[in-house]
């Protein structure tokens, strides 16, 4: 079973490099670009058939050791 | 007094604060992340480098390694801890040390000497130094960015657990003598107990007057009894 986990910033802690990306968006002319956070990216396959346990496991991945829970968010969705 | 300085693969700091010791006559011992004794140590060294190429966060995979829960266990017995750099970026990973240390506000790496103040002597590593010494160490660090939130902040100030902080040449801590954008100029911080240290600079690179400056040196001769 294969699930997409996504690591960002929380919204308080400053994300120099998204704030970078998005400067220089703007100044390529995507003038309605609002707001850009950048992350991580990563795809995890679990050898289980129950969804829920399966999510339970990539849910303790992350919290054990993907995501840095002081200054990091996660999202996990079932690919 | 025994010394154990854990080398993880990407360390590169291990051999310059193994001579810093031994100039000082600690009996140090390498102690290779694999290992799962950690030899009677008196003081343990995480020295600085890039720990697995800093692969996911700095400091994250070392944090997970067989011998940190030696480390972790000697440290909640009262053994005292020295984290340099990436030590003090694994030192915050496996949560002996809270916060998060995170990218440089100016996203560039720094490579230079920089003056500090010394902020809290009352400790197993400061002793030496006078309260308010303002000393020059080296950083080398592309994640010094320190970060906490208030309640910890507050932690930090109120019990003197800040042992460094960022100043210019004549001791001013403001943004301008903030080199990477830590919260409160703060360059090394203790947990409650104070046997664990961690910080961005280097001490070991200032043992040598006729090399580089020897700021350094009180550091490691506070933790001489």
């Amino acid at each position: 079973m294969k699930f997409s986990v996504t690591v960002t910033l929380k919204k308080d802690v400053l994300d120099p490099q998204g704030k970078v990306v998005q400067q220089t968006l703007q100044n390529m002319g995507m003038k309605t670009l609002k707001d850009l956070r950048q992350g991580k990216y990563f795809e995890v396959d679990i050898n289980e058939n129950d969804e829920k346990l399966a999510k339970d496991k990539v849910d303790e991945m992350c919290k054990k050791l993907l995501a840095n829970l002081i200054i990091e968010d996660f999202k996990i969705s079932k690919l | 007094m025994n010394s154990s300085v854990i080398v993880f693969p990407g360390s590169n700091c291990d051999r310059d604060i193994a001579v810093a010791l031994e100039k000082m006559q600690f009996k140090n011992k390498l102690v290779w992340h694999k290992d799962t004794n950690l030899p009677k140590s008196d003081l343990i060294v995480i020295p600085g480098g890039f720990s697995y190429g800093d692969y996911l966060r700095s400091g994250a995979i070392a944090a997970k390694s067989k011998i940190i829960n030696e480390v972790i266990k000697a440290a909640n017995e009262g053994c005292l801890v020295l984290g340099v750099c990436n030590g003090f970026q694994i030192l915050i990973e496996t949560g002996l040390l809270k916060g998060a240390l995170l990218r440089n506000k100016n996203l560039k790496f720094i490579n230079k000497d920089v003056s500090l103040k010394v902020n809290s002597i009352n400790n197993k590593f400061c002793k030496k130094y006078k309260l308010g010494q303002i000393i020059k160490l080296n950083i080398a660090h592309n994640e010094g960015n320190y970060f906490t939130n208030k309640d910890h902040l507050k932690e930090l100030e109120d019990n003197n657990l800040i042992a460094f902080k960022y100043c210019d040449e004549k001791g001013f801590i403001n943004q301008n003598s903030n080199p990477n954008g830590s919260v409160n100029n703060i360059a090394g911080i203790f947990n409650k107990n104070k046997n664990i240290l961690g910080m961005m600079p280097h001490p070991e690179r200032m043992i040598e007057k006729s090399v580089s400056g020897d700021d350094g040196i009180s550091l490691f001769s506070s933790l001489l009894n």
